[in-house]
């Protein structure tokens, strides 16, 4: 008990104040997420994350597709792009190789970065090109009303697996590991001090970082599958449904069955390609244009 | 113009060589036959002038890629054919929705779907004007020469940045591979647009402002702008609304700019028209054959003549309708089952008899063909 208290006081001490108004665009707020999502912890992680890099709001880009998730550019103070479900990481690719030193986040929900848009997930990973793909990984399609996804564990349900999921999910992290990202780790809304870190560190990694971010979606995720309300939720499947990676280490394997490792789960060192394209050019006797800086 | 310039290359070649001499430096694209050397091309040429060259993974990525480009301020393009452009078309809408200005080439294929993918055709004519959903505004070129193609990818790169809007150069396979003679222009030569950049703040900066039907200037991302694009309707300022007055005048908006301005983004070629008392309307490769079938027809002392859009969307309805008045009968030799042949009866008011000449055998159409055809009006 007392090394708790000791790590509550040591947290009071971090300065808590922060100004949001500059990354949020006036008079765009209210969003759209219902009353329970988390999308707006993530939000609200995402930004902190991003000052504490220190580089003016132009330097970054945030490009997304459709869905819930995808709405988060409209409202925060960045070059803004909202574009179609499932392509972000294909106009994301175009953008970044026309301007290098943008720094571009992609925001996506399950849904939009693995199944309507799973190609583009691999080869992004596979290029190892700079960007932050943030997965706002809820299990359903919440904009359309509550559909399975292709994270959606067996057994629940969704308005079209009213028999219960019989798809099998795809594990995010091990994907995008497998497929070449340089950064791959997992948070959840919860444990949003956590998540604002790896946030950061995804932000100042050199490569494609992949972050499969688990959130909640109450109003048909857990209403479907009789959770009894968002907090509830939030417990069962962010908190008591994953493991950090440090615990883990101590833990027996018994009690680790079931659960979502959180934490960075795979960096690595590997060429990046806008760095690599311009070895091209200059392999190829060009010269960097001006517009590309 | 200096004989060192003059060049004996394909279509795609030329393509290429009009794309970097408007100064595009991104390019993205999936390999797909007929249309590969432009890609092959500038995956050599752009690196040397410090562009990109992007293989992606599909041709939806491509696209998408290449309006990414284009809000980071390059000018950009793409070049594919059939299979590809089809599903280049869910792209091709979020262009003319959120007005980004960029260059597709459909180098055209026999079709539908992997259909004869050597065998050229013309058969991609409506799905350009209406592949992707919703009512947008559409513009296609149709260069019918090597030198030509040069020239329209220009034109189109130029059209592109004018009027914020994705723009397509409609060409087929034998074009395409054709070898002819061409002149590079000399750098300056031929004009080329470059793109309005606002002047004003940063916080006064509307992306979609619209007085007078004036097209706002578009800024690159990461130079101090930091607004918002979406495919969804949006706003002056670039958000998205809900306000059914404003989505309605949008709309009308992205398709008025390119129907307004039909004056200046057509342009045909005439040939032998003055006098003509049968007229041809031909496209393309196709009019190639026909204008040989005119001038035999000449010959003989048959009052042909051949009318030849090199803007087939917006459509030259004026021009039709005006040949349609002054002849007896307008044939419309095109390698398809009848694409610009209705357009061509539409725009002709019932004035005069029109007869299509189709093929779709991936043969080109041959002159005598369309020869036997004037001769039963002549």
């Amino acid at each position: 008990m007392e090394t708790v208290t000791a790590t509550k006081k040591k947290k009071k001490e971090k300065p808590v104040p922060f100004d949001y108004s500059n990354y949020i665009r006036k008079g765009k707020l209210p969003h759209i997420w219902c009353p329970g999502c988390g999308h707006g912890i993530v939000l609200k992680c995402m930004l902190r994350a991003i000052a504490e890099t220190g580089r003016p709001n132009d330097d970054f880009a945030l490009v997304s597709g459709i869905g819930c998730s995808s709405r988060t550019p409209g409202y925060v103070n960045f070059n803004t792009l909202h574009t179609l479900h499932g392509r972000a990481l294909a106009f994301a690719t175009g953008l970044k190789m026309a301007k290098p030193n943008l720094k571009v986040i992609v925001t996506t929900g399950d849904g939009d970065a693995l199944a309507i848009g799973g190609n583009h997930f691999i080869h992004t990973c596979r290029r190892n090109l700079d960007i932050v793909i943030m997965v706002y990984n809820n299990f359903i399609y919440g904009m359309t009303s509550g559909q399975f996804s292709p994270t959606t564990l067996p057994g629940m349900i969704a308005t079209t697996s009213r028999y219960g999921n019989i798809d099998p999910p795809f594990d995010v992290c091990k994907m995008a590991e497998a497929a070449g990202a340089t950064f791959v780790a997992r948070g959840t809304a919860y444990h949003y001090g956590e998540l604002e870190k790896i946030l950061h560190e995804a932000i100042m990694h050199k490569g494609t970082a992949v972050i499969d971010i688990i959130d909640s979606c109450p109003t048909y995720y857990g209403r479907f599958n009789k959770f009894k309300s968002p907090a509830d939720m939030m417990e069962k499947i962010e908190k008591e449904g994953t493991v950090s990676v440090k615990q883990a280490d101590s833990l027996p394997p018994e009690k680790l069955e079931g659960k979502l490792l959180r934490g960075v789960l795979h960096k690595k060192e590997r060429p990046e390609y806008t760095e690599g394209y311009a070895k091209l050019i200059e392999k190829a006797g060009g010269k960097i244009v001006s517009s590309r800086q | 113009m200096s004989d060192k310039k003059k060049k004996f290359m394909q279509g795609n070649e030329a393509c290429s060589e009009g794309a970097l001499y408007a100064g595009s430096r991104f390019y993205a694209g999936y390999p797909i036959t007929p249309s590969t050397e432009v890609a092959e091309i500038l995956s050599v040429r752009l690196p040397k002038i410090g562009g990109v060259f992007m293989q992606m993974e599909d041709e939806i990525a491509s696209i998408c890629a290449i309006i990414g480009a284009s809000l980071g301020g390059a000018k950009s393009l793409t070049a594919t054919s059939g299979p590809g452009f089809s599903l280049m078309q869910e792209g091709l809408g979020f262009a003319c929705i959120a007005e980004i200005p960029c260059v597709i080439i459909n180098v055209m294929r026999s079709g539908p779907s992997t259909g004869f993918p050597t065998g050229p055709s013309q058969s991609d004519v409506m799905q350009a004007k209406w592949g992707t959903h919703g009512d947008h505004p559409s513009v296609v070129l149709t260069p019918a020469t090597v030198q030509e193609i040069f020239y329209e990818t220009v034109r189109a790169f130029n059209l592109a940045e004018i009027y914020r809007t994705p723009v397509i150069v409609l060409y087929d396979e034998i074009i395409g591979h054709m070898r002819e003679a061409i002149t590079l222009p000399e750098p300056g030569e031929v004009e080329v647009i470059e793109r309005k950049k606002p002047t004003c703040k940063p916080e006064e900066y509307k992306p979609y402002a619209q007085s007078n039907g004036t097209i706002a200037p578009l800024a690159a991302y990461g130079e101090g702008y930091k607004f918002h694009v979406t495919g969804l309707y949006h706003a002056e300022d670039g958000f998205p609304t809900n306000n059914t007055k404003l989505i309605g005048e949008a709309n009308e908006r992205i398709v008025n700019k390119i129907n307004k301005n039909v004056d200046k983004i057509c342009i045909n070629e005439e040939y032998y028209l003055d006098d003509a008392e049968i007229g041809v309307v031909a496209y393309g490769v196709s009019s190639k054959s026909a204008k040989f079938a005119v001038k035999e027809m000449r010959k003989k002392g048959v009052k042909a003549g051949l009318l030849r859009p090199k803007t087939i969307w917006p459509f030259p309805d004026k021009a039709v309708n005006k040949l349609a008045k002054q002849v007896k009968a307008i044939l419309v030799p095109e390698m398809n089952l009848g694409q610009v042949y209705y357009e061509v009866e539409r725009a002709s008011r019932g004035q005069c008899e029109v007869k299509g000449i189709f093929k779709v055998d991936t043969e080109a159409i041959h002159p005598n063909q369309i020869i036997e055809e004037i001769e039963k009006f002549a």
